[in-house]
């Protein structure tokens, strides 16, 4: 009964940790955004389920009407649909970035091409020490 | 006018930052910049002038009465913060110009300007507002602004370091909107004030107890507490000099005061650490935080890493203040807050100096920088000094406050660990020392090098300067936070 009767908010949570667990366990930068934007949008349909008034009407005067939904948390949640927006379009602009960078949006790949290039600048260190003591 | 002080504060460099975009030139941009956060400066000092005179300011956004519409409350703590905030923007914007045309393209120059003043404008709106949603709003803006100021490092690390912190970030930021939503939930009120009337009425609610959790939690991922702060070394070790000192000045120090502005304020102590084992959490995570971070900070190469992590140490400092809640350790807390900002300000504008004249922030880079440039070395070494907590210096008077408020409390083993976590920081500012002044130049290397440029070299010595001011003549941050200590936690003790 108590499952069925509140089902939007285990919709909502089964969205959150489905969002959280792609951040946490894909590679590919893509692919945890599609994950961050799940988890936002979990928190958007958990505003708006806050919001409804069982029995109540939308929130504009209609004759007859004397029970309202909310239309506060609905408002609010506006403004956060545009903020995840912003944050998405920051998100891939950084992606584009990181792929001219590395040629690459996997996690593992960016990280082991840093590694390979720290290697490298140690070994060319070394080389360039061993040619002062040559000289 | 000056009915509309707390406002102007945010609206000032919030209309600013676009209008960065039409000015183009960048050495203009770089004085409006100036201008505006100096603004911001005299209209912080005015508040906290006013509060102190004659008490909280509330002020109502397009004159809807406060539970409903959204309220500005100035009382002495965020004036406070906000004094630290924009004295601190303004000093490293002033240092700015030449590191930033040095570090970036003239495109990107403009670019970093209008960022500079969103973020500024983002973390002035979330210290002024006195409504939780407002805060969120905020937090997004400051925090958007961030991610892109980071991306704009010479370093391709500073892309990854900006993404990582962006999910980091998000996270954190969606927890505190999953959080204000149980509190609206519960309460039917977005304000503050309004939320601490009512919230006691509830006792325990389990949904307040989860939204307690998740804004707490969601805090403590911005403000970079051990273990959330995975994000932070990198973020400060990649992204522009100034941008490292101005995020490492203001940022946390505003996450800081969130934190406390939820727990002291909108929850209520007594709800927050006596009801739940709140208090050694925090003693606990801020102690490990100190020992992990420092010893992580000695082995570091990169002195801007290094700085970063022993800013996760300090931010354990404040942390553990809170946790002791006395009216001494809050105190401390808030006065490690402004002393932190003051030493970390200054040591990495002296740091952007440093990456000006040598382009690296290597340990190798400091080897006999005691003769080539004997003022930002000093600057260095006194910043190091007022970390570790030497006597003379504000380091000193914070720790002093800290200790001295885990003996009243009768917490010898605290009061024994923060002076050993102190211990740990000398090691790491000595190695700066022994580079600089015991070790020669590398032969065959520039000698062109000479000392850092005076727009850069006044700022850092004017936080350095402070740093022993205040650690002599401590009388206006003491008196400050000790009054507003008392304000936050008067009524419990």
């Amino acid at each position: 009964m108590l499952i069925t009767s509140l089902y939007n908010y285990w919709i909502v949570i089964a969205l959150m940790m489905i969002g959280l667990y792609m951040v946490v366990a894909q590679g590919n930068l893509i692919k945890k955004i599609i994950g961050l934007n799940i988890f936002q949008t979990s928190v958007f349909i958990f505003y708006i389920s806050v919001g409804k008034v069982d029995g109540g009407a939308a929130p504009i005067l209609i004759e007859g009407e004397n029970v309202y939904s909310n239309p506060l948390p609905h408002v609010l949640i506006l403004t956060a649909i545009v903020v995840g927006i912003a944050t998405t379009s920051l998100a891939l602009a950084l992606v584009i970035r990181i792929m001219r960078a590395y040629g690459s949006v996997e996690e593992r790949e960016i990280q082991a091409e840093e590694e390979k290039r720290e290697i490298q600048a140690e070994q060319e260190k070394r080389e360039m020490q061993a040619e002062e003591v040559q000289c | 006018m000056l009915s509309h002080l707390p406002i102007l504060q945010v609206i000032l460099p919030l209309v600013a930052a676009p209008s960065c975009m039409l000015i183009r030139r960048s050495s203009l941009v770089w004085f409006f910049s100036l201008l505006v956060s100096a603004g911001a400066l005299v209209v912080s000092v005015l508040l906290l002038q006013q509060v102190i005179d004659s008490g909280p300011i509330s002020y109502r956004l397009g004159g809807w009465e406060a539970p409903w519409g959204i309220e500005y409350r100035i009382d002495l703590l965020n004036a406070w913060v906000l004094l630290v905030v924009t004295g601190l923007g303004t000093a490293v914007i002033a240092a700015a110009r030449q590191s930033v045309q040095r570090e970036m393209d003239d495109l990107r120059q403009t670019l970093f300007y209008t960022l500079y003043l969103l973020c500024f404008a983002g973390l002035l709106g979330i210290v002024a507002t006195g409504d939780v949603f407002n805060v969120f709003v905020f937090l997004e803006i400051s925090s958007l602004a961030t991610y892109a100021l980071i991306a704009l490092g010479r370093d391709r690390r500073s892309l990854w370091a900006a993404f990582q912190y962006l999910i980091m970030g998000t996270i954190g930021a969606t927890f505190i909107l999953i959080g204000i939503g149980f509190l609206y939930m519960m309460t039917g009120t977005l304000n503050m004030a309004d939320l601490a009337l009512r919230l006691p009425e509830l006792g325990s609610s389990s949904t307040v107890l989860a939204a307690f959790a998740f804004i707490v939690v969601g805090v403590c991922l911005k403000l970079a507490l051990f273990p959330l702060h995975m994000w932070l070394p990198n973020a400060y070790a990649f992204a522009p000099s100034i941008v490292t000192a101005f995020l490492a000045a203001t940022a946390t120090k505003v996450a800081l005061y969130l934190l406390v502005r939820f727990i002291v304020t909108v929850f209520g102590i007594d709800f927050s650490l006596t009801s739940l084992p709140l208090q050694s959490l925090f003693i606990g995570l801020g102690l490990v935080g100190v020992f992990v971070a420092s010893v992580v900070a000695i082995y570091q190469v990169d002195i801007k890493r290094m700085l970063a992590y022993s800013s996760v140490a300090q931010i354990g400092y404040m942390v553990v203040g809170i946790g002791i809640s006395s009216v001494v350790a809050m105190q401390a807390t808030l006065l490690h807050l402004f002393n932190h900002a003051l030493m970390k300000g200054g040591l990495f504008l002296a740091l952007a100096g440093l990456v000006y004249r040598l382009g690296s922030s290597r340990i190798d880079a400091f080897n006999g920088l005691g003769r080539t440039m004997p003022w930002t070395m000093a600057a260095i070494v006194i910043g190091g000094i007022s970390l570790i907590g030497m006597p003379l210096t504000v380091g000193f008077v914070s720790k002093w406050y800290l200790i001295t408020a885990a003996i009243e409390s009768d917490m010898w083993l605290v009061a024994l660990l923060v002076v050993l976590g102190s211990l740990i920081a000398a090691i790491y500012v000595w190695r700066l020392v022994e580079a600089g002044y015991f070790r020669q130049a590398p032969a065959g290397g520039d000698v062109t090098v000479g000392e850092a440029p005076l727009s850069l070299l006044v700022p850092t010595w004017i936080l350095i300067g402070a740093n022993i001011y205040f650690g002599i003549d401590t009388r206006l941050p003491v008196e400050v936070t000790g009054a507003v200590a008392q304000y936050l936690l008067g009524g419990i003790q």
